[in-house]
């Protein structure tokens, strides 16, 4: 075991993990993440905390974090690069490590353009497999960039995110291959709809050897709505909706629509689930996380694995 | 070439507001080419002033002149002998010349007529784009031609984010293609897409702005 993560814990022991995002309060109250994280208490492995997601302010990822870990979590801390140079980066990997995390996902973030401060200097001092291989050193070589030696390092499960789905296709096993040089334990991929496709993706994952190195925890989205189908397709760069499913949800009367989009994103987790290198599923029930819990029991992953220490 | 853009009249005019008799300096350089800066903007912007003040019943006094470079020190010394009579310099060079104009007459008032935008190329008859940060550390041999700095908006060093259009434009505007994909495309055609499989390391932003203001010094030239 690499690091203190119960998410590795889980993997290593190769149970099928489950995880889940949870995007923390547009204010300073404590509650409504305690609220997000008592409804999924029992339900998956480990919860994600976005960084700041569509550049617009929220409370950090790393304070979201720390209160879910009140609530018996080990929580996954997402670190964006779009906002703090590699100096503030060290630091709260520092920080993120002395509070008590385990899992950190390492992104480059939404342009800054798409949120409420579209004025913000964008920095992106480093990108987010250079982050990666910061995270990496500090953990195993135990030394900052400038190779000065850091008084107890932090011991992360390193994560990243890989969308299976934007252009240019045929290079995101290859961009793949550069997170797992750079370092990487376990990815989780953007929402899956489009399944051939993904399949296609993971045949060169596998030809490339990849799932072999790391774990890769496959993403979906429940469709509330056929018109969240068709925003997403539509509107959401890097987004993949086939017309099959925008189809199977505009056919459903609008009150059978969130149980249809619920139906859907369980089908698509068991499918997701027979393919050879996919240790995992990350679903991202956005601002709809009280659906989690029906959508992990209706897949039939529940109960959960209590990992032994 | 360095890109510029005249600023609006009124924040122009606005500048002006105090003085009644100034220099309108363009330049021959850059800001000739990309047709915000040159000879004939400043006749075109010098015309525009002065109608505006009439019509306010503010006359003003204007003196035109268009300088080969405002960034070397000897065409700026042709302002010299003139420069005393007037409050203040009205400058539609690029940001550089507007400071030379400022450090060479210390005791003159200079104004900024264009806002410099960036170091591109003209596309096309009246399009220009931006084509380099000035990093200071050039990569282009690695990706194909086509800087990750200036040409992808996030500056990203090993490959596309994942918010490349399904028509390989940018997540930040359709107006904007994909840096990456370009460089990916290009590297294609040249048979060399083993460079993309290369981890490019953090960079070293020292020799770029963040190292501070750049100054290179050419030990042969100066003696």
């Amino acid at each position: 075991m690499k690091t203190a993560s119960r998410l590795e814990r889980i993997l290593s022991a190769g149970h099928f993990a489950v995880t889940t995002e949870c995007g923390p309060p547009r204010g300073a109250e404590p509650a409504v993440i305690r609220r997000k994280g008592e409804m999924l208490k029992g339900f998956v492995d480990a919860i994600n905390v976005t960084d700041n997601q569509t550049s617009v302010v929220r409370m950090s990822s790393i304070a979201s974090c720390v209160i879910l870990q009140g609530l018996g979590f080990d929580p996954i801390v997402q670190m964006v690069t779009r906002d703090r140079n590699r100096i503030a980066l060290q630091s709260d990997i520092l920080g993120a490590a002395a509070l008590g995390m385990n899992n950190l996902l390492c992104l480059s973030g939404d342009h800054q353009t798409f949120g409420d401060d579209p004025e913000a200097k964008n920095v992106f001092d480093l990108d987010s497999i250079q982050l990666i291989q910061l995270v990496k050193r500090m953990r195993d070589e135990g030394t900052f960039p400038s190779g000065k030696k850091i008084e107890g390092p932090p011991r992360f499960f390193i994560g990243a995110a890989e969308n299976p789905f934007a252009e240019p296709f045929d290079i995101r096993p290859l961009r793949l291959a550069k997170k797992v040089e750079a370092g990487v334990d376990f990815i989780q991929t953007q929402c899956i709809y489009n399944l051939e496709r993904f399949e296609k993706f993971m045949d060169e994952v596998r030809k490339l050897g990849l799932h072999k190195e790391i774990k890769i925890l496959a993403g979906v989205t429940p469709l509330k709505s056929a018109g969240m189908a068709k925003f997403m397709k539509k509107n959401v760069a890097g987004m993949d909706v086939p017309d099959s499913v925008v189809k199977r949800m505009a056919d459903t009367p609008k009150e059978e629509q969130p149980a249809a989009g619920i139906q859907l994103c369980v089908e698509s987790i068991q499918r997701l689930r027979q393919i050879e290198g996919i240790a995992g599923v990350h679903v991202m029930a956005i601002e709809w996380e009280q659906k989690v819990p029906e959508i992990v029991g209706k897949a039939g992953l529940l109960p959960r694995p209590e990992p032994s220490a | 070439m360095i890109m510029g853009q005249q600023k609006p009249i009124e924040a122009i005019l606005e500048m002006l507001a105090p003085y009644g008799k100034i220099v309108l300096a363009g330049c021959n350089g850059c800001v000739t080419v990309c047709r915000a800066g040159g000879q004939k903007e400043v006749e075109i912007l010098g015309s525009a002033i002065r109608l505006a003040r009439e019509a306010a019943e503010r006359p003003i006094e204007l003196k035109e002149v268009t300088l080969e470079r405002q960034c070397d020190p000897e065409y700026l010394e042709t302002m010299r002998p003139f420069l005393e009579d007037y409050e203040a310099v009205l400058s539609i060079a690029c940001g550089a010349g507007v400071q030379f104009v400022a450090e060479k007459f210390s005791a003159t008032p200079v104004l900024p007529g264009l806002d410099t935008t960036f170091i591109g190329v003209t596309e096309k008859q009246g399009v220009w784009a931006e084509r380099c940060q000035a990093c200071g550390d050039c990569v282009l041999h690695l990706t194909g031609g086509i800087c990750p700095v200036a040409r992808c908006s996030k500056s990203l060093f090993n490959g596309p984010c994942g918010g490349t259009t399904a028509e390989g434009r940018c997540e930040v505007s359709k107006d904007v293609p994909c840096g990456w994909m370009m460089i990916i495309e290009r590297l294609r055609k040249l048979n060399m897409l083993e460079n993309y499989r290369r981890i490019l390391p953090m960079k070293g932003w020292r020799k770029s702005r963040d190292g501070g203001p750049r100054r290179i010094v050419r030990e042969d030239l100066t003696t």
